[in-house]
């Protein structure tokens, strides 16, 4: 979770990220963001994250990211 | 919903479509042209629903019979009551559905049709349907009249609603549209359109070559049922080719005509080898080298022409019957009034002002 | 059937009548059968490969369907519980291979339609220049609303693929998310997912809704008849004459097109849309107020949104996030940081806006166009940081209303630089007119009588002029507070005097009938 919240930290947005949960919806996330994140999940947790996983619901907030992971990783 | 607000939501609805519905209409009233200076011959149409008498013969066709014959003439030479349906133009099938039309109302005893617009066999122009179906009356004749006319880019619901034709001419709404609003002057007597100005005929343009030289069939189709729509009601279907001597009157129409008339029992006279016996001289008797008669040409054919109807196909002499009399009276004093003005006019100016768009002063 | 013709007027008359005459459960029956007489309109042709492409759409979402069920089925048995992990994974791989088999099979087909018929001839005409051969070009019918249909098509098996929405086994169901009429012609390109709740529902007439999709209908006629169609002549001259309308010509043609584009375009979706609302369907806004906008961006989030998801749902996300293209980037990262890092997103932007161009048409100018676009956006990605210091620097500047009008016209004058790709359909021609805006002036001679030489009169730019001024009103009005039309709703009388006024305002004002062309929404083209 910890690294998540790093991730996010580094893009500098504009909302509290440990707590929003709209980031996409709200337009927060640009699409360039949202690869970059894309990018540093699959790095760190070694996991690749298919396009049926890239919705709204799976980035709207730190701890949806974090869920998704979790199963990514289960699986 | 209960009543009450079934009524609050819809009756304020409705009370909108109704008012969009009258601002439609009268919109539609104030730009639909007038017609009434420049261009007359848009406003003839409507015009015949004024007639307050019945006429014996009932002319149609284009401008070779609103040109080419007076009414009045017909009347003073041998009390023979007629009218004029022509309008500029006029294709067979508007012939058609103008007699048509004119049937619901009247039924004359011969029918008068120039056969010069059987070269055309296909909607021409779209002002010019304009100018002969504006003025009909709702009927299903003019539905019909609309059908048959309409070319390619034109819709016939702008027919019934005028606004969706002429919206773009708030642009040029003169005082002439807000002074005949709901009323309009007549722009001719029984259908004739006077022109008292002179032009002589000089040299004609050399003939073109006819491409094909065919009688379209559409023509034949709307001949046959103007035919048979005079003898359902009685009438004589009478065939001519009046005296303009220009667009040329090629001897390949003349001939399938003839033909026509000969095969299905009809009369046709064609006015171009009698111009000596009636006295036509296109020095004196067009007014645009030879295109339409002018006033005293149409009076020398319509002369000859009444006598030919009185004797020929025995047509009633009317001026004994006072209550005909008396509107034919008003309708030649109408006739004179306007040949002093137009005669004044022409001392005043050398050309017609108020009767033409002045573009073809001499 | 044009929207604007009478026709699809009474149409739309009757129909709204017989759907709120007819039992509820047949309703969307009857919109199926409105979709076949509004394409047969278009010609049978046409529907034969609307047929083929909803048939292969239909078989293959419920092949898809069927096997994630017999999936969830098995994986819930005894007999799949006692499966070891590995050899259920295997399973699933099995199952899923099968599904992506279906999937390609049906997306080479639609796509493939598409292809061959929208881009044949580009292609040839390339292989021509390229090799100085002399292939003859093909003469086939391109189908009404292919780019959209087809697209809807796509993004529907791809979220059945994708376990976003459920299979459709329905073949009728299908066909109408497929052909629903008022999308046809310029979408929105609307997902299967949000259409299917209001699409097949049973509808009672809604009387609010009604006034509000009428009002929106009329909307979209004032913009496309007294906006849109009243600046085309002048549009079609400005840009049909590069050579003699250049310099302050060129920038005047960039504004009418922008003025025109925007009305004729959100005009035919404030038709589409407000048709739908009247139907108690509800379509997915496609604008919101895109000359708003303060970046590039922004803009192609509010402008054609509906294409601009698509794209991004379908092209650009499974690529950047490919894992190949992730792989790729890594190898890279271990020499250069910085672009390997960035490369996936680069590539991928950029091969979006590739087909963004080609999709708005086959030609280069729209490739150009597309690739324009990328760039720009990625040059302002690279140009955050610095942004985003001079913003912290400069709080007070950057916060004013001033600032916020500097950027919005800096935007809007951008696209419409770009938007010259658009309008001279040639990429040495807009380049050169754009040079021309700096160089040739002409700006007295402009505004000396020459533009009422392009078939507009003073009146005419009245109109227009005024007509853009009430849209910016409601458009100010919009991003103020909401809808106008719920603004409208709380207001006594004023929802009921609004339908008289727009339609009076429409006939009278519209450039309609004989004497203007009758001429199609610009986007029925792509």
């Amino acid at each position: 979770m910890d690294e998540i919240l790093e991730i996010l930290e580094e893009l500098n947005l504009d909302a509290d990220v440990s707590s929003c949960d709209t980031l996409v919806d709200d337009g927060i996330l640009s699409s360039l963001d949202l690869v970059t994140i894309i990018a540093e999940l699959s790095d760190r947790f070694d996991i690749t994250i298919p396009a049926r996983e890239i919705r709204n619901e799976n980035f709207n907030s730190a701890a949806a990211m974090f869920e998704m992971v979790e199963r990514l990783l289960d699986e | 919903m209960t009543t009450k607000q079934k009524i609050k939501t819809w009756l304020p609805l409705c009370l909108c479509l109704v008012l969009l519905a009258a601002a439609v209409w009268f919109l539609g009233r104030l730009t639909q042209p007038k017609y009434m200076s420049g261009v007359l011959e848009g406003a003839m149409t409507a015009e015949y629903y004024e007639e307050k008498t019945p006429h014996d013969v009932i002319f149609i066709g284009d401008c070779e019979v609103y040109e080419n014959f007076s009414p009045v003439t017909m009347w003073r030479e041998a009390g023979i009551t007629s009218y004029i349906r022509g309008t500029a133009q006029q294709l067979i099938w508007q012939s058609y559905y103008l007699l048509e039309d004119a049937f619901r109302y009247e039924s004359p005893k011969i029918v008068v049709y120039n056969v010069q617009a059987m070269k055309y066999s296909e909607p021409q122009s779209e002002a010019y349907n304009r100018m002969a179906l504006d003025g009909m009356r709702l009927s299903v004749s003019k539905l019909g009249a609309v059908r048959a006319s309409m070319t390619e880019d034109e819709d016939a619901i702008s027919y019934l609603i005028p606004l969706l034709r002429y919206h773009s001419r708030w642009q040029e709404l003169t005082q002439e549209d807000w002074t005949y609003l709901f009323r309009r002057d007549k722009v001719t007597v029984a259908g004739y359109l006077m022109r008292a100005d002179v032009k002589p005929m000089k040299r004609l343009p050399s003939v073109p070559i006819l491409k094909d030289p065919d009688i379209g069939e559409a023509c034949w189709e709307y001949l046959g049922k103007i035919q048979a729509l005079c003898e359902k009601h009685g009438a004589r279907l009478i065939l001519i080719k009046s005296s303009s001597i220009w667009p040329h009157w090629y001897d390949e129409w003349e001939e399938q005509i003839s033909a026509y008339a000969a095969e299905h029992g009809l009369d046709y006279i064609n006015f171009l080898p009698l111009q000596d016996e009636i006295g036509i001289d296109f020095t004196t008797d067009t007014y645009d080298a030879g295109l339409h008669l002018n006033l005293y040409g149409a009076e020398k054919a319509s002369a000859y022409f009444a006598r030919l109807l009185a004797d020929a196909y025995g047509l009633e002499d009317h001026r004994g019957d006072s209550a005909i009399a008396a509107d034919w009276e008003e309708k030649c004093a109408q006739y004179d009034a306007l040949l002093d003005a137009q005669l004044r006019e022409l001392e005043e100016y050398g050309y017609l002002k108020s009767w033409t768009l002045g573009n073809d002063r001499p | 059937m044009l929207f604007t013709s009478y026709r699809f007027i009474a149409f739309l008359a009757l129909l709204f009548l017989v759907y709120y005459l007819i039992p509820k459960r047949f309703q969307w029956l009857l919109l199926l059968a409105a979709d076949v007489l509004f394409y047969a309109c278009a010609g049978w042709k046409g529907l034969v490969f609307l047929c083929v492409t909803v048939l292969v759409s239909w078989l293959a979402g419920m092949l898809m369907g069927r096997s994630f069920k017999e999936q969830k089925s098995f994986l819930k048995s005894p007999e799949g519980k006692a499966l070891p992990r590995e050899e259920r994974k295997v399973w699933k791989k099995k199952r899923e291979s099968y599904r992506k088999f279906v999937l390609t099979l049906a997306l080479l087909a639609d796509l493939g339609i598409l292809a061959a018929l929208k881009y044949t001839n580009f292609f040839i005409s390339n292989v021509n220049s390229l090799f100085s051969a002399e292939l003859a070009g093909v003469d086939w019918v391109l189908p009404m609303g292919i780019s959209f249909y087809t697209f809807q098509t796509v993004s529907y098996l791809i979220d059945v693929y994708w376990e976003k929405v459920e299979a459709e086994n329905n073949l009728l169901r299908v066909a109408l998310f497929t052909s629903f009429f008022p999308l046809l012609v310029q979408g929105p390109i609307s997902r299967f997912g949000d259409l299917k709740e209001t699409l097949y529902a049973e509808h009672s007439f809604d009387f609010k809704g009604f006034s509000f999709g009428m009002q929106r209908i009329l909307w979209g006629y004032f913009k496309k008849l007294v906006v849109a169609d009243r600046l085309l002549p002048a549009v079609k001259a400005l840009c049909g004459a590069p050579d003699q309308y250049n310099g302050a010509f060129a920038l005047i043609g960039a504004l009418f097109y922008a003025a025109e584009l925007y009305a004729d375009f959100t005009g035919g979706i404030d038709i589409t849309i407000g048709v739908a609302q009247v139907l108690g369907i509800e379509v997915k806004e496609n604008f919101i107020r895109p000359y708003f906008s303060r970046n590039i961006a922004e803009y192609w989030r509010r402008w054609h949104i509906s294409m601009g998801t698509w794209f991004k749902d379908y092209v650009f996300f499974p690529m950047s996030a490919a894992p190949r293209l992730m792989k790729l980037s890594k190898k890279i990262r271990t020499r250069w940081d910085g672009f390997g890092r960035k490369m996936p997103v680069y590539l991928s932007t950029l091969v979006t806006w590739f087909l963004t161009g080609l999709w708005h048409g086959a030609a280069w100018n729209f490739v150009v166009w597309g690739l324009l676009n990328a760039v720009i956006i990625l040059i302002a990605e690279e140009f955050k940081p610095l942004s985003t210091r001079f913003r912290e620097k400069f709080p007070r500047l950057t916060g004013s209303f001033g600032y916020r009008v500097f950027e919005i016209l800096r935007t809007f004058l951008i696209m419409c630089s770009l938007r010259m790709l658009d309008c001279y359909r040639n990429v040495p021609v807009s380049f050169k007119a754009f040079g021309s805006v700096f160089t040739a002036g002409k700006w007295r001679e402009a505004f000396s009588g020459a533009l009422l030489e392009l078939g507009l009169s003073v009146w005419d730019y009245r109109i227009a002029g005024l007509g853009v001024l009430l849209m910016f009103l409601v458009s100010v009005l919009q991003e103020r507070h909401g809808s106008v039309r719920e603004l409208l709703w709380k207001k006594p009388a004023l929802p009921y005097v609004v339908f008289p006024v727009l339609a009076l305002l429409v006939l009278c004002f519209g450039a309609y009938g004989v004497g203007y062309d009758a001429s199609q929404f610009i986007y029925n083209q792509f």
